[in-house]
C-alpha cells in the first residue's frame, strides 16, 4: 500500500490536471460562442480598453525600457568576445520585437490584469453579484468575459508595439551614453536590419497573449472558491495559469513563426 | 402561480432537496422558514435557473421554467439577496436602473435615472443617494437599495433572501415592513426565505417550513402558531431541545 499511495497521487494529479484542462476548454469555446452573438456591451469593452491597455502602459514602457538597455550591454559585452559589438542595434531590436517585447510585455501584464479580472470577477462572485447579474437578465459570460477578453486580445498587440518602440530607445539609450554608439548610425543599423515579420510576429504573438491573460483572470474569478481564502488562490491560479500558457504559447508560436 | 413538485438537488453525497412539495398562490407572499443550510436559497436559485435541479419539475402559470425562454422568464422576477449583491464599479443609480439601462427594458438613461430615483424614494432614500456608491452605504440602506433594484421593473414575482440578516431590530422591521407594503400594493407574488421569526409574521401571508430537504409544514401564517408539528414548534419557539438536532 504505501508503495501504491505515490502512485495514486500521481494519477489523481493527472486526473484533476486532465479535467482542468477539459474545463478551460470548454470555457473558452465558450467565449469563442459568445463573442460572435450579441447582445454585446461596447460600454463594458471601453471601459476594459482604459482598464488594461491604458493602466498597464507604465508597467509595460518601463519593463521594456530597462530590457533594451540590459539586452544593449548583454550583447555587447558576448559580441566583444568575438569582435561583434557593431551588431548590438540589430541584434537589440530583433530580440525585443521578436521575443522579449511580447513574452516580458504579456507577462506584466499577466501580473497585474489576470489577477484585476480573477479578483473582481471572484470576489462578485462570493458576493452573488454574478448571480445577481443572471436575475436582471444580462449573460455574465457576455456582460463580464467578453469584453474583457476582446479588450485585452486588443489592448496587448498596441502595449506590445509601444513596449518594443521604448525597448528600443532603451537600448539606443544605453548604446549612444555607455558603448560608444554614434546615435544616426544607430537608428540607421536598427531600422536596415529589422524586418516587417520581426515586430508583426511580436504583435500576433502579443494578441494571443492578450487573449491569454484574459481567459485566464476570467475563468479563474467565475470558478473562485468561498471567501477571502477562495479569491485568494483564484487570483494566484490566474497568474500561474495566465504565465505558463504564456511561456508554452511563445514556444509553439515561434516555432511556427521562425522554424526554417 | 410557482407550482414545484418533487424536486431534489444534491452537491455530491449532500441530499440537500429529496422531493419538495410546494405552490406558490399568485398575489400571495409564502414564506419559507428552515433551519441554517437546509436548503432554502438552493431552493430559490433552482426556481431561477441560477442551479440546475437534479430532478423533480417547476412550473411558471403552467410552463416548466428549465425550457421557458430565459429573458422573458427572468422579466418576470425581482430578487433581493442577502447581502444586497450591489454592483460596487456603478453608484446606486445605475444599480437600481441596471434592467432599464439594457437589454430588452433599455430606455434613454435620463428616464431610467428618474424611474430608479422615484423607485428609491419609495423604499424612503432621498435622491441625493442616488449618486454615492454602495460602498458608502449602511448595511441597512444597500439592504433599501437592493430591494429598489428589485422592484426597479415592476417585476410579478419577488424573491427575498434573509432580507433581515445583519440589520438591527429596528431596521429589521423597517425593511420588514416596506416589503410588506410594496408587496401589497404591487399585487405581486413574494417568496422569502429567512429564519427571522419578525419577518414571517411581517411579511408572510402562508408559511412553509423546509427541514430534511423537503416540505415538513405548509400553510396560512395565522394557523402557524397552533401548528402540531413538533418541528414547526421547536424552530418557532426556538428551543434547543426537540426533534432539529442542536449542535452545541
Amino acid at each position: 500500500m504505501i508503495l501504491l499511495s505515490p502512485l495514486s497521487a500521481l494519477g489523481r494529479s493527472t486526473l484533476a490536471l486532465l479535467a482542468a484542462i477539459g474545463r478551460v476548454a470548454l470555457y473558452f469555446g465558450r467565449v469563442l460562442s459568445h463573442i460572435v452573438r450579441p447582445p454585446w456591451y461596447p460600454r463594458e469593452f471601453v471601459v476594459q480598453l482604459l482598464q488594461i491597455g491604458w493602466l498597464s502602459l507604465p508597467v509595460v514602457g518601463l519593463t521594456a525600457l530597462f530590457t533594451g538597455g540590459a539586452l544593449a550591454l548583454q550583447i555587447y559585452s558576448g559580441g566583444s568576445r568575438f569582435n561583434a559589438e557593431t551588431v548590438v542595434p540589430s541584434i537589440v531590436a530583433i530580440g525585443i520585437a521578436r521575443e522579449l517585447g511580447p513574452v516580458l510585455g504579456g507577462l506584466m501584464v499577466a501580473g497585474r490584469v489576470a489577477a484585476a479580472i480573477a479578483a473582481e470577477i471572484g470576489t462578485m462572485k462570493v458576493t452573488e453579484q454574478i448571480d445577481a447579474l443572471v436575475t436582471l437578465s444580462t449573460n455574465p459570460m457576455k456582460y463580464l468575459t467578453v469584453p474583457r477578453v476582446l479588450a485585452a486580445t486588443l489592448c496587448l498587440p498596441i502595449l506590445v508595439a509601444v513596449g518594443d518602440s521604448i525597448g528600443i530607445f532603451g537600448g539606443y539609450l544605453v548604446g549612444t551614453t555607455r558603448l560608444g554608439f554614434n546615435g544616426t548610425n544607430y537608428l540607421q543599423n536598427t531600422a536596415d536590419f529589422l524586418e516587417f515579420w520581426d515586430v508583426a510576429s511580436g504583435l500576433v504573438k502579443g494578441a494571443v497573449f492578450g487573449f491569454i491573460v484574459a481567459l485566464m483572470g476570467c475563468f479563474h474569478g467565475m470558478n473562485s472558491g468561498r471567501g477571502a481564502q477562495g479569491v485568494g488562490k483564484a487570483t494566484t491560479n490566474a497568474v500561474v495559469s495566465a504565465s505558463i500558457l504564456i511561456l508554452a504559447a511563445n514556444y509553439i508560436l515561434t516555432g511556427v513563426f521562425f522554424s526554417a | 402561480m410557482i407550482e414545484i413538485s418533487a424536486l431534489n438537488k444534491a452537491f455530491g453525497l449532500n441530499r440537500v432537496l429529496q422531493g419538495v412539495d410546494l405552490t406558490v398562490v399568485t398575489g400571495t407572499s409564502t414564506v419559507i422558514i428552515g433551519g441554517s443550510g437546509t436548503g432554502k436559497s438552493v431552493l430559490l436559485k433552482c426556481i431561477l435557473g441560477l442551479v440546475a435541479p437534479d430532478s423533480g419539475t417547476i412550473l411558471l402559470d403552467g410552463q416548466d421554467v428549465a425550457k421557458a425562454e430565459r429573458d422573458a422568464f427572468l422579466a418576470k422576477f425581482g430578487m433581493l439577496f442577502q447581502g444586497a449583491a450591489l454592483f460596487d464599479s456603478m453608484t446606486v443609480w445605475q444599480n437600481v436602473a441596471f434592467r432599464l439601462l439594457r437589454g430588452s427594458l433599455k430606455r434613454p438613461a435620463g428616464e431610467a435615472k428618474e424611474i430608479a430615483v422615484e423607485k428609491l424614494r419609495r423604499v424612503g432614500l432621498t435622491p441625493d443617494v442616488a449618486e454615492k456608491f454602495p460602498a458608502e452605504l449602511s448595511g441597512g440602506m444597500q439592504k433599501r437599495v437592493g430591494l429598489a433594484r428589485a422592484i426597479a421593473a415592476d417585476p410579478q414575482i419577488i424573491f427575498f433572501d434573509e432580507p433581515t440578516t445583519g440589520l438591527d431590530p429596528i431596521m429589521a422591521g423597517v425593511i420588514n415592513d416596506l416589503i410588506r407594503e410594496i408587496v401589497t400594493e404591487m399585487g405581486a407574488t413574494a417568496m422569502t426565505i429567512t429564519h427571522d421569526m419578525s419577518s414571517v409574521r411581517a411579511i408572510a401571508d402562508r408559511v412553509a417550513m423546509l427541514h430534511g430537504g423537503v416540505i415538513r409544514w405548509e400553510g396560512p401564517v395565522e394557523q402557524m402558531d397552533g401548528a402540531d408539528d413538533p418541528y414547526l414548534r421547536q424552530f418557532i419557539t426556538g428551543s434547543a431541545e426537540g426533534p432539529i438536532e442542536a449542535v452545541r
